[in-house]
């Protein structure tokens, strides 16, 4: 065992330790290899599904968005969510939210009658 | 030149409140006292054209087609806001409306049917004329086609009484927001006005940052402040949130006009937009209801129930003042 150490100056023991208590202390960061959480939401006249989702504080997921029908848009100012869901395509937006709390966020691209009441909820947990 | 009039006081402007519209009066105190000559020839000549008082009417959001709930009555406060208009003493030199004219339908026929009855009511306004910008329900499902048909372009500019007025679209594009080609026409329109130009934008959503969740904002609002900015009179003019609101940022005021179909209760209040219900017994009741009065530079305001009022007045002080002289139901 002494061996293994005899070149191993306390520095190196300092930096291995705050390696590793880096790694430990911050749970939710994604490392390149790690899959991260996809949802997928689907937009229809005047209703998203799922309409309620909620994320854990700091945790980074992929958002999937389609439409069934017609151009849709999904908007939150606090993710920095801006997007449109247009017909035959999927658009995808990560986000990581950092602020516990429910947040409304719109569908923000005009798709009819009952527009306005398109909504739904991210709600965030610590 | 120099002038001891501080400029900010130039574009000060009288406002009526008609129970569902506004009428503005531009430099009252110059209509009341005579024109303070040597400021007016000041601003004459710096801008090209020697402002003169005169007044027009904001109205906004009748959305002819939508029939209740929450109100039944259709077309009624658009019809009875005319009548006002054509009551007045002095007829406005101009009205500006602020968006969603009709409701949207997708069926063409029946929206070019809505945008003919909108016309048709309109037209009885006896006024020198009346300029209009879209709102999403008119112009959110085609990108403004049927729209432009019936009213022409929906951003625009034109110069009134050394005033310049600046319609703004932030509908057509489905969204809210005024997009790029708008954004470098509107710098390029106000580039030859000296920063003392007196400006009013119109236009349907509100600029800033209102309500995001209700979607009460413009996305590229913050570029078009950007672009005012430097402007020393800018007054915004705007419709959409279907009730009164009153904001400044910087050199920039934002006035909100009620609607004239049904109101929208204040966001910092109510957890939802859902409309104000309808009571049949006061139709109008939604249609007002704020008494601020200045004492001393601060303004109060205090609550006052609305079926008690049918007209009243609200003259602004200045940038800064505000007072409301109420006129009883009988009057």
């Amino acid at each position: 065992m002494k061996s293994l150490f005899k070149n191993f100056a306390p520095a190196h023991f300092a930096l291995a330790l705050i390696t590793l208590f880096l790694t430990v202390s911050t749970p939710r960061d994604v490392r390149a290899d790690e899959p991260v959480k996809t949802i997928d939401i689907t937009a229809k006249r005047f209703e998203f599904s799922p309409n309620q989702i909620t994320l854990k504080k700091g945790e980074t997921v992929k958002l999937r968005l389609t439409t069934a029908d017609v151009t849709h848009g999904l908007f939150q100012r606090a993710f920095k969510i801006d997007e449109l869901i247009e017909p035959g395509k999927t658009n995808e937006v990560t986000i990581t939210p950092q602020t516990v709390g429910t947040f409304t966020t719109i569908c923000d691209h005009f798709c009819g009658v009952n527009h306005g009441a398109m909504k739904m909820t991210f709600v965030v947990t610590e | 030149m120099k002038t001891t009039t501080d400029r900010r006081q130039f574009l000060t402007m009288l406002g009526t409140s008609l129970g569902i519209g506004v009428l503005y009066t531009a430099m009252p105190a110059a209509a009341a006292t005579g024109a303070p000559t040597e400021f007016f020839n000041f601003l004459g000549e710096a801008n090209g054209e020697r402002p003169r008082p005169f007044s027009f009417v904001q109205l906004s959001d009748a959305h002819v087609g939508f029939n209740g709930p929450p109100d039944p009555l259709g077309t009624k406060a658009f019809e009875r806001a005319v009548e006002l208009i054509n009551s007045l003493p002095q007829a406005p030199d101009l009205v500006l409306f602020t968006g969603d004219l009709t409701h949207d339908t997708e069926d063409k026929d029946v929206h070019a049917q809505r945008m003919k009855q909108f016309l048709e009511i309109s037209k009885r306004m006896k006024v020198g004329k009346v300029k209009y910008v879209p709102g999403e329900h008119d112009a959110g499902l085609d990108g403004g086609a049927l729209y432009r048909e019936f009213m022409g372009e929906s951003n625009y500019s034109f110069d009134h009484a050394g005033v310049h007025f600046i319609a703004l679209d932030n509908v057509s594009r489905a969204k809210p927001e005024v997009g790029p080609e708008q954004l470098a026409w509107l710098k390029k329109d106000i580039a030859r006005f000296p920063k003392t130009a007196p400006i009013v934008v119109f236009t349907h959503r509100p600029l800033f940052d209102l309500k995001p969740d209700w979607e009460w904002f413009t996305s590229d609002g913050d570029e078009v402040m950007n672009i005012l900015a430097p402007y020393q009179n800018v007054t915004v003019l705007y419709g959409h949130i279907h009730r009164e609101h009153d904001h400044t940022e910087g050199n920039i005021r934002h006035l909100a006009s009620r609607s004239l179909i049904f109101a929208f209760p204040d966001p910092e209040q109510a957890q939802d937009k859902k409309p104000i219900a309808f009571d049949k017994e006061h139709p109008f009741r939604n249609l007002g209801g704020r008494l601020i009065k200045e004492d001393n530079g601060r303004a109060s305001v205090s609550s006052i129930p609305m079926d008690e009022v049918q007209l009243s007045l609200r003259e602004f002080h200045e940038i800064n003042g505000v007072q409301q002289i109420l006129k009883p139901l009988s009057y």
